[in-house]
């Protein structure tokens, strides 16, 4: 049996591993109602977005746009949100399996786009090629960032560098429930359903100006952006929602300990005194 | 009152967040192709939207004013949407930034060098421009 002493200072350190995994939870959880209510925000924007490319791409089915078709280069660019910091559970770890178990794209072909360095880091270790790194974009997402990104992405994807876009995040359902999701972000891909719907409603009427090309030209880039930035905010939501939940239990686990190891200490000095008392009582009879 | 025949939807929405909803009979803005007016019933067009100034006219009421750059507009006969990447309410504007901007933009402008992307710098003097013009 473990002396006292020793299960003493076991649960002192395990007490201040509580009281920092406390702190943690506390603090991802007034970030969680920040991004969250960010994540609401955007809604609106990526919403009306993709409601108004699929009503364009009813109407001109049959154009002919780069950013319609899929290019003849070789490699596909993957965009992958992580967070530079870990201690939130399986969050980092679900979005790199997700990567690697990826039919879409192989350890070859896939030209990596980081942002976050827990995911640059796990998918440079085996193998990836990393392009670019743009991490410090997940700790403040903003929209001028997430422009500039999709920038240098789209300009790749129009010189021919690359053949698809797909973009690895976790998508916020709730703040329990969050799913690393993989999308392809060009050429671009829209349900047949919605295509069907906005084709039968008014704006099946739609003018544009100057062209239809030149709108398309500049509202694609838009809406790709649109869901980039909209998958970033989500992206943060589910980070703090995932580390608030695994410093949650992380909390929980430790009360469990402390809690079975002040039952062990009493034990031990219940034993002690027992014992001295035992001796002095032998001593007296002893002497008597 | 406002005629209740003139009246339509506007929204304008921005990436972080819903910018405005309101109503009004008119709504003025600038396009990539020149400034237009829009009234109630307009022919369905969507356009692509230049740094200008949004001008709301409702009847009785005063103008509203905001500052868009760059997205586009959704022109419906009962509604008109405009999907702004930035839009600001004149009293959110920082005046002195704008100057330096401008500053910054026309200095550019004026030393052309290869290195420097004219298109930016122009893009810039505009977007500076235009929110000085509203925030006197």
């Amino acid at each position: 049996m473990a002396s006292m002493r020793d299960i003493k200072r076991r649960k002192g350190s395990i007490q201040s591993t509580q009281q920092i995994t406390k702190a943690m939870k506390l603090v991802s959880t007034v970030k969680l109602q920040k991004a969250k209510s960010r994540a609401e925000q955007t809604n609106p924007y990526s919403n009306y977005m993709y409601r108004t490319v699929t009503s364009m791409l009813a109407k001109s089915g049959g154009i002919d746009h780069p950013y319609l078709k899929k290019g003849d280069a070789a490699k596909k660019a993957v965009v992958v949100i992580t967070s530079n910091r870990g201690l939130a559970g399986g969050y980092n770890s679900n979005i790199t399996k997700l990567v690697m178990g990826s039919s879409d794209f192989s350890v070859q072909d896939a030209e990596i786009y980081a942002v976050g360095n827990k995911g640059r880091e796990a998918l440079e270790r085996r193998g990836y090629n990393i392009k670019e790194d743009d991490s410090a974009i997940i700790e403040s997402p903003s929209y001028e960032e997430a422009a500039g990104l999709c920038k240098k992405i789209l300009e790749a994807y129009t010189k021919g560098e690359i053949s698809e876009i797909y973009l690895a995040y976790t998508h916020f359902k709730n703040t329990v429930s969050h799913e690393p999701t993989l999308i392809k972000l060009l050429p671009v891909e829209i349900d047949e359903k919605d295509v069907e719907e906005a084709a039968a409603s008014a704006n099946a009427l739609m003018n544009y100006e100057p062209s239809e090309e030149e709108a398309l030209d500049m509202i694609i880039p838009k809406y790709v952006t649109s869901l980039f930035y909209g998958a970033l905010v989500e992206a943060s939501a589910s980070e703090n929602g995932a580390r608030m939940q695994a410093m949650d239990s992380a909390t929980s686990n430790a009360e469990e300990m402390i809690s079975d190891l002040t039952l062990k200490y009493n034990r031990a000095r219940q034993g002690s005194i027992t014992q001295e008392l035992t001796e002095i009582i032998a001593g007296a009879s002893a002497i008597s | 009152m406002a005629d209740e025949s003139k009246v339509f939807k506007i929204e304008i929405i921005t990436p972080d967040r819903v910018f405005y909803t309101g109503e009004g009979d008119m709504i003025e803005f600038t396009t990539a192709s020149g400034d237009i007016g829009v009234y109630k019933k307009h022919i369905p067009l969507t356009t692509v939207l230049a740094p200008g100034i949004v001008k709301i006219h409702k009847e009785g009421e005063e103008d509203i004013l905001a500052a868009v750059h760059s997205g586009f507009a959704e022109i419906l006969p009962e509604k008109v949407t405009l999907l702004a990447e930035i839009a600001e309410w004149p009293d959110e504007i920082d005046k002195g930034r704008a100057e330096a901007a401008l500053k910054r933009a026309e200095e550019r402008l004026a030393n052309k060098t290869e290195e420097i992307d004219i298109v930016r710098a122009e893009f810039a003097l505009r977007k500076a421009l235009i929110r000085l013009d509203i925030s006197k």
